[in-house]
């Protein structure tokens, strides 16, 4: 053909061949779709992963060897003024970087496979696909954090049961609460940063640099307060508190506490950033 | 019925998508082309509202995409093929996209069934190939049994078999009534497929019809004339006499024209009044694939070049020629037309075409005019197969060794 034709991008009526007037309806009646859906959604997801074995199965192993390793190794007296459970807190030290690895991936390994569209296409309520997720993981991390905890404590109690009056089912579901809140924490910056290894590297940062950076703050007189309160709030003195490891009054509200704060402060702007972005 | 209207999207100062309008209606197969890049997938990504457009909207049934209840219900889509998270099984993936929303369980086995993975259902979709890949994305995007099906190149990496099912499967959906929206970089697979075509490059609009009009807007027919070759002069006298009479002619490698603007008789007889002889006068249809390739060819965003080699060239001795480039190739405006005998494409062919021409690869692309002379180092050049030279066919053989010095088409 010799004369190429110009193309003609405004077409102002394209006239099409006379499509069907009849629509397609499918038989299968529509449901309104809403939280519960989500739910149940996600926990297929978290459960059909292998992650999801790896990371709880490392935390059990961790906590619970660990707390039974320990609590054969101590003496009754040890427990005079300490709860059954402190033995789990050297697990949960540990443990708590399965936690951390579990709650990046449950968000960030969607991202990282693209899975994410496919969701969203599914469900472009995308806020309601974040709830869902926080919901199941804290769930999950909860129960398992707590059956973890709780074990160790009725072992240790098993083997030193004679002192009495040792009240230590609160340790259980604040020591749960604790790591259960760093998961959810490292879901919500995982689902800003989108990508496994930068979100669970940044979480380890949260964890481990507050506990590492007073060493040096407490040198100099300038930073001296701010290396206290590191080490008064960085998540493993955080555990020792709720275990009741040094003896300040309060058990760790004031820990667990600023952790709610930030754990909030970050969903919100996970949401935030959900509803902006492009996927 | 998708409807955008203005759709523009920028990713900081570049522009993926202009101001681009256009409806998708439902009933029949939408094709969605353009080269690589040019935008169609950020379209795509924008009606189902995972991007959010710079300006402009989009919408489907008159809503735009998150505001719809249900989505999976009523719009499927295969984004691409894995988006799939591969540690999970193909059926935790269809069953958790299906709880999403609120499908039954038992239709995830009946989509695994019609896309042909129940066998490999418990499997870790890890070790799919591409084309099981796909098919469970055609099965993600069956799920919900919707009304509107978006098709981001669902054939890529599917063997034959799975091609001509996933052609059927779309014209099947589309005969339900249902719009279907399949975008595609091949135009030969879209001719085969669609009703509509929507032809985007660099994020705009091209073009916005039929299949029918497209083919008879863009693949307009040409006449083959060759005059003897002992006798240059008679075909300068017959392009005058042609040109006079107001054809377009354009002389082609092996020394033939190609008349457009005027019928095979009105060129016999003018031929015939300027006393010249003629010894082909022959009717020829251009393919929709070079049409299109012509349509699209300013909008290529990538363009192949010949590799040099340079660096790993050593010095060339004193008076050694290097090899001369081939012609055509990495220049603007290579897809231009081919000579006839070399450029018939076995797809998209208009009823009467005219036979006897070689086939060409399926995919193959039309050799450059000026085809480089055999054993001539030219390691890339896309070459269509030589076919068996038809004996109806008296024109020169159509891998005549050109004369690489002589001048390119004249255009």
């Amino acid at each position: 053909m010799s004369t190429p034709q110009p193309p003609a991008p405004q077409q102002p009526a394209p006239h099409w061949q006379g499509a069907p007037g009849v629509s397609y309806t499918s038989p299968i009646p529509v449901v309104r779709t809403h939280l519960g859906h989500a739910l149940a959604s996600e926990w297929t997801k978290i459960k059909s992963v292998r992650s999801t074995m790896w990371t709880l199965g490392i935390f059990l192993l961790l906590v619970v060897g660990i707390g039974f390793l320990v609590a054969t190794q101590t003496e009754d007296e040890a427990f005079t003024d300490v709860p059954f459970t402190v033995p789990a807190f050297f697990g949960l030290v540990l443990g708590q970087i399965c936690l951390i690895t579990l709650g990046v991936l449950v968000v960030s390994s969607e991202y990282g496979t693209g899975m994410i569209r496919t969701t969203f296409t599914a469900s472009p309520q995308r806020h309601r696909v974040l709830t869902a997720k926080l919901l199941i993981f804290f769930a999950v991390a909860f129960v398992v954090s707590a059956f973890a905890i709780g074990l160790v404590g009725l072992f240790t109690q098993s083997l030193h049961g004679d002192t009495t009056g040792n009240e230590w089912g609160g340790t259980v579901l604040k020591g749960a609460l604790y790591v259960s809140l760093l998961g959810v924490l490292s879901l919500a910056v995982g689902s800003m940063l989108r990508h496994s290894a930068g979100a669970i590297t940044a979480m380890l940062g949260v964890v481990l640099l507050p506990a590492i950076l007073p060493a040096f703050l407490l040198f100099s007189d300038s930073m001296r307060k701010i290396g206290e309160k590191m080490l008064d709030y960085n998540a493993p003195n955080a555990l020792a508190k709720i275990f009741g490891l040094d003896n300040e009054a309060g058990g760790g509200n004031a820990q667990l506490g600023l952790l709610v704060g930030v754990t909030a402060a970050a969903i919100v702007g996970a949401y935030v950033l959900l509803e902006r972005r492009d996927v | 019925m998708i409807e955008a209207v203005g759709l523009t999207k920028r990713y900081g100062d570049k522009t993926a998508v202009y101001n681009l309008s256009f409806q998708v209606r439902p009933g029949t197969v939408t094709g969605f082309l353009g080269p690589n890049g040019s935008g169609k997938s950020t379209t795509m990504r924008m009606i189902l509202g995972l991007d959010n457009p710079t300006s402009g909207q989009v919408t489907i049934g008159g809503h735009p995409y998150r505001k719809l209840q249900n989505a999976a219900r009523q719009v499927g889509a295969l984004l691409d093929a894995k988006a799939v998270h591969g540690g999970r099984s193909a059926r935790s993936h269809l069953l958790c996209l299906a709880q999403l929303s609120g499908i039954p369980a038992r239709r995830v086995d009946e989509v695994l069934g019609v896309v042909g993975l129940q066998d490999v259902a418990k499997k870790r979709s890890k070790g799919f190939s591409l084309g099981m890949g796909q098919r469970l994305g055609i099965a993600a995007a069956l799920l919900g049994d919707p009304q509107v099906l978006l098709f981001d190149e669902p054939v890529n990496g599917l063997d034959p078999e799975g091609i001509l099912w996933v052609r059927n499967l779309m014209k099947s959906l589309a005969a339900e009534g249902r719009t279907v929206f399949v975008s595609s970089h091949l135009m030969s697979e879209m001719a085969l497929t669609a009703e509509h075509l929507i032809v985007i490059g660099r994020g705009q609009l091209l073009s916005d019809m039929s299949v029918k009009d497209f083919i008879a807007q863009n693949s307009a027919g040409f006449a083959r004339v060759r005059t003897p070759d002992t006798e240059p002069q008679q075909r300068e006298k017959l392009t005058a006499a042609l040109t006079e009479a107001g054809g377009q002619v354009l002389p082609e490698a092996d020394g033939g024209l190609r008349v457009t603007g005027l019928p095979l008789p009105r060129i016999s007889d003018l031929a015939h009044g300027a006393d010249v002889r003629l010894w082909e006068l022959s009717p020829h249809q251009a393919s929709l694939e070079e049409a299109y390739m012509r349509m699209t060819q300013g909008a290529v965003d990538y363009r192949s070049t010949i590799d040099q080699k340079e660096g790993l060239m050593q010095p060339l001795p004193p008076g050694a020629q290097p090899p001369a480039p081939v012609p055509g190739q990495g220049q603007p405006g290579w897809y231009a037309p081919p000579p006839p005998q070399q450029g018939g494409q076995p797809f998209a062919m208009p009823p009467g075409m005219p036979q006897g021409q070689p086939p060409a690869g399926p995919y193959g692309a039309p050799p450059a005019p000026g085809a480089p002379a055999p054993g001539q180092p030219n390691p890339y050049a896309t070459e269509a197969p030589a076919g068996p030279q038809p004996p109806a066919q008296p024109s020169a053989p159509a891998h005549a060794p050109a004369d690489p010095n002589k001048p390119e088409d004249a255009r």
